[in-house]
Order: C-alpha cells, then structure tokens, then sequence
C-alpha cells in the first residue's frame, strides 16, 4: 500500500532526510527523573514531521524499551516490540560476540548504554550558528524539570566527509513509497517502505511484529493509526522505526599511519586506503558505475550503478573491502532474472560454477538508512601522519533505521562486517570496522587481502583496532501520534 | 575414499538424577555449551575420526501444543548422545567405550536402563536411534584430511605471504610452479586418500539404482494415490493449527549463552509430529527421497542452495511420534535461518510442516519458512539448548574445507592453463 500525505505527517523525518543542509546537531541522551514533566514536554514537542521538507530546525525524538517503562507503557503493550529492542543492544553477551562488541570495544568499556542506558534520545538539527537558539527553545521548563541529561553528543561538519577524510553516505535504499517495484530476482535498490517503517508490508510482503491495541481498552489508541492488516486494531507501531545508534571513535593517526607504513612501490597511501573502503576518496567506486539499477537515479549512476558482478575477481575493489561487506549488492539469485528451468536448477542447487557463487545472501533483506553524524576535528591524512598531530578526538555517531534490528543491522554487522568468513574469506573483518579479536583456536582476523591480475593475493597483515565502539542504543523512533500516545497522562 | 557414518546413543533420563547429569555435562566445558577438548569425562579429542559430536537433553518444551489427553504429553525425557565420524560407527562406539568408559559410564547412570555390571558397548548399541535422513556437507572428506589440507593453504599462504614481491610478476602457471616446488621441498605431507571400503561402494551403487527402481515400480499407485493424497493434505493445510508464538526471552537467553563462540554452531530442536498416519507416511516418504539426495546429489559442498551445513540429521523418537534435528552450521543463527527462507523454504516446508504447528503452508512447499518471522519463533521455540558440543576443526567453515580441498586437488594436478592457474592461485 501506498504511504498517503497522513502518513507524511505522522512518519519522522529522518526516514526521509539525513538533514544534511542543517549543519548543526547534538545529540541528548536523557534520563526521565519527572514522569509528568516529560510527558507534558513530549506531548507538545515540536517534533519535525516527513511532510516539513524545508525546516530550519529540526527535533527528532526516539525512545528506548527503558524510556517506554518509565512513562508508564503497561508491558502487555512493550510485549509487542521485537525481543531485540525490549533486550537492548548491550543486553545479552551472545549479542555483544555477534555484533563484535568485545575487547576495547566491550560494553564495559561503553561510557554510555550499558551501565547508564538513556530512556530518550532527542536529536538536534540547525542551520549554521541557529542550534543554541533552537536548543533553548526545545529545552522547555517541562524539558528542564522531566529529564536529567545523560550525555549532551556534540558533532561537527566535516562536509559530507567521514574523519578519516572519505566522502560518506554516498548509498542508501531508497524507499518505494509508491510501492511500485516488481519482483526481480536480482540486485534492487528500491526497498520496501516495510522495510523501514513498522506497519507497512516488507520484503516478503509481511509485516513486521509491533503493538496492536485494542481502541475500546487502551485509553487514548483510538487516535492511533489503523492496522493495515487488523482492521479492529490500532497501530502502535506504524510510521515508526528502529533506530541504532552506536557512537565510533575512529584513530584517524592510526589508521593513516598504519596504511602510509604499509603502502609499498606500486601502491601508493591513498590507493591501499581507498582498497580498504572500496571507494576513492571523493567516493567514485573502485568498480566503475555504469549500469541503470532499480531504485539508483539516473544522475548517480557513475556513484551507484554497480554491482560486484562487475569486479568477480576483486581486481578493482577487494572482496573484502568495507563497502563490499556493508551492501555486497546481491540478487535474490546468482545470475539475477532467467527462464523457468534454469531458475528451478539453481533453486535445486544441483550444480554450481565457483566456490564463493551462492555465498552472500540477497542483500535486499538486509539493508539499512544510515543517518549518522561526525564528531572531533577532521585531520587530513598528511596532518594524521605527523607525528606532532594532536589527537582529534573524532568519530562517527553511527546512526541506522530499520524495522527489524536482527535481520537488518545486527545481520550486516554480523555477518557481513564483522565476520571472518565473509564472501569465504580466510581471515580477514572489516578493514576499518573490525576488532581484531582472534577467533577460537586462533584464526586471526587482523588482515586484508588485495587481488592481483595473475591471481595472487597480496595481504596487507597485523591490522590495528582502527575504530573502537564507546557506547549504543536501541531506540524506537515513533510515528508522532504514538509518540503522543505514549506522552499521555497516565 | 573414507566414507562418513554416524552415531546416536539415546536413552531416557531418571527423572531424580537430572539435576546430577546437568551438573556432569558443565563440567565438560570450557565455555558455556563449547566442550573441553580435553575434558576428563569423555575426552573428545582422543577420538582423531571424529568430526562433530554432543550430548544434549531432549528438553521438549512445546509438549503442551499437543491435544488434550494426548500420552505424549507425558513423554519422556531424553539424554541424545551423538556425532559423525569417519569409517565405521560401530567401531568408533567400541573404542569410546574402550578409551572412555568411566566417563561414559558416568553419565549414563542418570539414565533409566543403565545397570551397574552393564557391558557398556553393547548398552550403547542396543540404546542406539538411526537416523530417517543424514547429510554430509562432503561425502569422504576426513578429519585427518581437514587438517593436512589446512596445513597445506597455511604454508602456501604464507610462502606467497613471504614472496609477494616476485610472484606478484609472474604468469600464473610460473607462480604455481614455484609453489609447487616449495610444497615438494618443504611443504607438509599430505596423506593420499584410503581405499573405499568395497562393502560400503556396493551399498551406495544399489541404493543409487534400487531407490529410483522401486520408485518406478510404484509409480502407477502414487500416481493413482494423488487426488487423494492432494485432497488431505489441502483439507489438513487449512485446518491445522498453527502454534508459533515468541519464545520466552528466558528460553532464547539461554540459547543465545552459548552461540556464536566458534564460527560454526550446532543446532538442536525436538517436536512431536502432527497426530495420524497421513502425516507419518507422508513424512517417511520424505525422508527417503531426501537421504537419497544427500547421498547421491548433494555430497558435495552443498544441500540445495545452502552451503553453510556441516552435517545435519533427522531422528524418530517416541514410536515415530517425535522427531529430533539436529545441525552443524556456519554464522550465526539469524544468518542460518535467513539462508533457509530465501533460499529452501521449499525443503524445509516438505518435511517440518508435519511438526504440530508449523506456520501454514500450501501443497506442502508453499508458505510455510516464507512466513519469517512466525517461521522463525518456531524453530527458537523448538530449538533445545545442547550442552556440551565439539567440533573437531574449530575456526574453519564448510567454505574453508572446500577452499582448501581444492587448493590440495589443484596442487596435485598434472597441468593447468594459465586460466586454471590464476583461479587455483586465487584461493590461497
């Protein structure tokens, strides 16, 4: 189903917009210490909505299961949020080995959510120089006396760069609002609004667990939008998501200095960097885009229109490379559309051609709307280098949306970041990302493996922690009726 | 070749020695459900054939889905004892009872059935379950060689590692002809495979032909049996009850405590099968076509799509009333699960939507694990947590076995072209 103009203004929006004109932002992780004070802020905050596409100043705000409990939600109702959510990002070790949370990185370490877990979290947007002003006027006497803050997150503009100085955020889904793609077996950057969004239809044309109420029972749900697929229920879910935030302390020295160490003869510094990311610096992929994908715009082709089938031997962008990992850009079936017998043999299996066909699995299930933000100085690879470079102190405040956490995040974390055996690699994890934590019985994880044209592969070995997770959080970014509904005096 | 077989002691746990046996099976430990290698009580890695092994309770938690009244309610408690392992099971049995008595002995007093005099070899066997369809991710494919054929792709690995800057240059065939001569100079050794056993050879030949015979044979009754069988099976698929509810997050908790330590996991689950015979048979034919596959299509690397698998099987319990699966698989469990949604919906429905109440599913192979998200709290609701597990290769996927078969197979290849070369010099 189509999303209407209604749903435009109950969606938040940063489902639609990174806000990248609005160049100002801080994070506020918060703590409720008044239950009616924040609920009276919520009920009247002036929450940006998906339909305002020109605002000057932008509030968006998300809650964590903890926040849902500390305004009263009866957990009958929380019951009906995906178990990830309810269990939080740091909640569970076996979660913490998969998403590679160990080491530097434990949640020990984490100055924030593990031991102090925000209840909310209220983000900022502004235009240059207007954030203190539109801070003063979102932080009403309500706010003042309804929450206690945890953390105040600063960030700053690098300029569509990331701070180890590569252009950032270049692919993103892009949503079928319209909900008019047609099935296709292969690669589609046109993703489902389910996807994104509770309440809607997803890739496999199901929709996602979320709370259902009951309007006659639950005080207040009658001015909830309808289940689409209940029409007696009301949807708490709907126009709302997930959102994963995790805050990335990136060595930008170490990462210079390390790649600059290592570049020999024939690779220069920048070309071994631009290996590990899988784009160059000013983000033109290492495979060239030339190809019309679903759901890429025509004028970014050159940026987007690629696949990896383009590059099978990883001579131009390593099959380990991070942007390789984080969206392999794979059909539903290797060799994308083809007649009925064929598709049956390779639906059976019986006979396949290489050893890594069929490895990675269709990439449309696990995809992600990445909205994060810089922080600290950006330091240029020269000034990285030097060794009288002051630490700046920078990093990424990782910011995803999705409407399952498991399949989505906690998937291309898992097993396309993080794991060793990524695409059958040996011993390899996400160059930039990776922990580095040897696996049981020692199989290392620390290096990285380059492709060359008579078959061999150079390996860049003894890769350092580059980037260290300082702390995280699962949130629910509400459609803003919900947020109301969850505001209500109880 | 040396084929793989497998084993399975099963027997029913006294309900007043559970506690004990649980306390028993921690000790094996040396992470939460990862057993000891080592560990004094049965000391897995004393058994050089054996591939993946654990012992498991058959903790079935789903029992109350069954219908009022129905004894199964009231079954059992199992104790699963059970791996796969290269050559003759019977043999591996014999040598855990003769290496590993005591420790055996131990655990299995907390079962029912256990006298103290009992010669061990014989109760394990008379306790023992076959299973109704077994696979193989590489039919021959030793422990022994699994190692040697690692050593190889370490070696050659870092030999190109150490010579980079040479071979970086050379034509494909020149460089594998320098790892050749490295490997023949200073490579490890590496063990030419063991005859077939001529028993095992002709069983394989006449079940490859009789299988197919017999199905031809009774092809005109199938094809007349049919419309019936349609009409059921449509009338049971509308009416049968699905019960696929999230699991309790204690029970998930649980599972998830001892996951994702090794790249590989195990997986173990139990259900009872829908009441009646329909549903029996209907499965019993399954599993026939399905061992077949696996034995004579599936033997190489893959079942279907899905590559990640080790070796997985299906066991009746409980007069065929029950059924216990248990796998071997790579990446973490949300990865297994998603790999079998998209890529064998179809297969699992064929034999799973005869489990009490698997999401719905149409003519057998519709619906059903396409159904995500019920599809997957039913399979965390039937999964039961394994208490010790061992694998013998820790650290290496299904991909890294058949990576370094290849690496070994190329090596040993008389000639190459440069194209063959280049793809052989890939892999390492």
């Amino acid at each position: 189903m189509q999303v209407t103009s209604s749903d435009f203004d109950d969606i938040q929006g940063l489902l639609r917009s990174g806000y990248a004109n609005l160049t100002e932002a801080s994070f506020l992780l918060l703590r409720i210490v008044d239950r009616a004070a924040a609920c009276t802020w919520l009920a009247e905050a002036p929450v940006t909505s998906a339909a305002e596409r020109d605002a000057a100043a932008v509030l968006q705000v998300a809650i964590s299961a903890t926040g849902m409990r500390a305004l009263g939600l009866e957990e009958s109702i929380l019951a009906g949020f995906s178990a990830e959510f309810l269990s939080g990002i740091a909640g569970d070790e076996g979660r913490s080995r998969r998403l590679g949370d160990l080491a530097a990185s434990a949640t020990s370490n984490w100055h924030w959510g593990f031991q102090q877990v925000p209840d909310l979290l209220a983000m900022l947007y502004a235009k240059p120089s207007g954030l203190t002003t539109w801070r003063n006027r979102v932080a009403t006497e309500a706010f003042r006396k309804g929450f206690e803050i945890l953390q105040d997150l600063p960030t700053s503009d690098m300029r569509g760069h990331e701070p180890f100085g590569f252009a950032d955020g270049i692919s993103q889904p892009e949503i079928d609002w319209q909900a008019r793609r047609l099935p296709d077996l292969g690669y589609s950057n046109l993703i489902s609004v389910g996807e994104f969004l509770l309440g809607y239809k997803n890739e496999y044309g199901l929709y996602t667990d979320r709370p259902l109420l009951d309007p006659t029972a639950d005080l207040g749900a009658d001015k909830l939008p309808p289940a689409e697929d209940d029409a007696s229920r009301r949807d708490l879910g709907r126009n709302g998501s997930y959102l994963v935030m995790r805050e990335l302390r990136q060595d930008v020295r170490r990462f210079w200095r390390f790649v600059s160490a290592q570049a020999t003869g024939n690779t220069s510094v920048v070309r071994l960097a631009e290996a590990m990311v899988g784009r160059h610096v000013t983000g033109e992929p290492l495979v060239p885009g030339t190809r019309q994908i679903c759901g890429i715009d025509p004028t970014d082709i050159a940026r987007n229109g690629f696949t990896f089938d383009d590059d099978k031997n990883g001579l131009r962008c390593p099959f380990g490379a991070h942007i390789r990992r984080a969206n392999p850009r794979t059909g539903d079936m290797p060799g994308g559309q083809q007649g009925l017998i064929e598709r049956l043999i390779r639906m059976l299996g019986v006979f396949h051609s290489d050893l890594q066909e069929d490895l990675v699995a269709a990439s449309r299930f696990h995809r992600i709307i990445r909205r994060g933000r810089e922080f600290g100085r950006l330091l240029s690879p020269d000034q990285a280098i030097d060794p009288a470079a002051p630490d700046p102190a920078s990093g990424l405040h990782f910011i995803c949306l999705n409407a399952n956490i498991s399949r989505q995040f906690e998937f291309v974390q898992n097993a396309w970041l993080m794991s060793a055996k990524f695409d059958g690699l040996g011993n390899e994890s996400d160059p930039l990302l990776g922990n580095r934590e040897p696996r049981p019985a020692g199989t290392p994880t620390d290096s990285f493996g380059m492709s060359l044209p008579n078959g061999v592969t150079r390996r860049v070995c003894g890769l350092p922690q580059f980037v260290t997770v300082a702390g995280g959080g699962y949130f629910f970014l509400p459609g803003l009726r919900a947020l109301r509904f969850m505001a209500r005096a109880s | 070749m040396t084929p793989q077989s497998n084993f399975m002691v099963l027997a029913p746990i006294l309900a007043e020695r559970e506690h004990d046996l649980r306390a028993l099976l921690a000790t094996m430990t040396a992470a939460p459900g990862m057993a000891e290698p080592n560990n004094s009580l049965f000391p897995f890695a004393r058994f050089p054939r054996v591939h993946v092994a654990r012992f498991v309770i058959l903790d079935d938690a789903t029992l109350d889905d069954l219908p009022p009244g129905d004894p199964l309610r009231h079954a059992l408690l199992w104790l699963a004892f059970l791996g796969d392992c290269d050559g003759d099971a019977n043999a591996q049995l014999a040598e855990f009872a003769a290496t590993a008595g005591d420790g055996l002995r131990q655990i299995f007093q907390c079962c029912a059935g256990f006298p103290a005099g009992v010669d061990l070899l014989q109760w394990m066997r008379a306790n023992s379950a076959a299973p109704a369809a077994q696979y193989v991710n590489w039919v021959g494919r030793t422990v022994r060689q699994i190692h040697e054929e690692q050593a190889l792709h370490d070696a050659l690995q870092s030999f190109v590692q150490r010579e980079v800057a040479v071979l970086a240059d050379l034509p494909p065939r020149a460089v594998r002809d320098r790892l050749i001569g490295f490997h023949a100079k200073d490579g490890p050794a590496v063990t030419p495979p063991a005859p077939t056993p001529i028993g095992w050879w002709f069983a394989d030949l006449a079940n490859l032909i009789l299988f197919p015979v017999v199905l031809l044979l009774l092809l005109p009754f199938l094809l007349i049996g049919a419309p019936l069988f349609i009409l059921t099976l449509r009338r049971l698929e509308k009416t049968d009850a699905v019960i696929a509810p999230r699991p309790d997050a204690s029970h998930v908790t649980a599972l998830s405590r001892i996951e994702d330590y090794d790249v590989t996991n195990q997986f173990s689950a139990f259900g009872s099968i829908k009441p009646g015979l329909f549903r029996l048979w209907t499965l019993v034919f399954i599993f026939r076509v399905l061992d077949y596959s696996t034995r004579h299509i599936y033997a190489r690397g893959r079942l279907a799509r899905v590559g990640t698998i080790h070796f997985a099987r299906w066991v009746f319990t409980d007069n065929r009333r029950r059924l216990f699966f248990a796998s071997n698989y790579d990446g973490s469990l949300d990865s297994y699960m998603d790999d079998f949604i998209n890529k064998v919906a179809y297969g699992l429905n064929l034999v799973f939507s005869n489990g009490i109440g698997y999401p719905r599913t149409s003519f057998l192979v519709n619906g059903g694990a396409s159904r995500e998200i019920e599809f997957k709290y039913y399979l965390r609701r039937h999964e039961v947590p394994t208490q010790v597990w061992y694998k013998a290769y820790p650290g290496l996927t299904t991909a890294d076995l058949a990576r370094n078969t290849m690496i070994r197979e190329g090596l040993q290849r008389l000639h190459m072209t440069d194209a063959q070369a280049r793809a052989w010099l890939a892999l390492i």
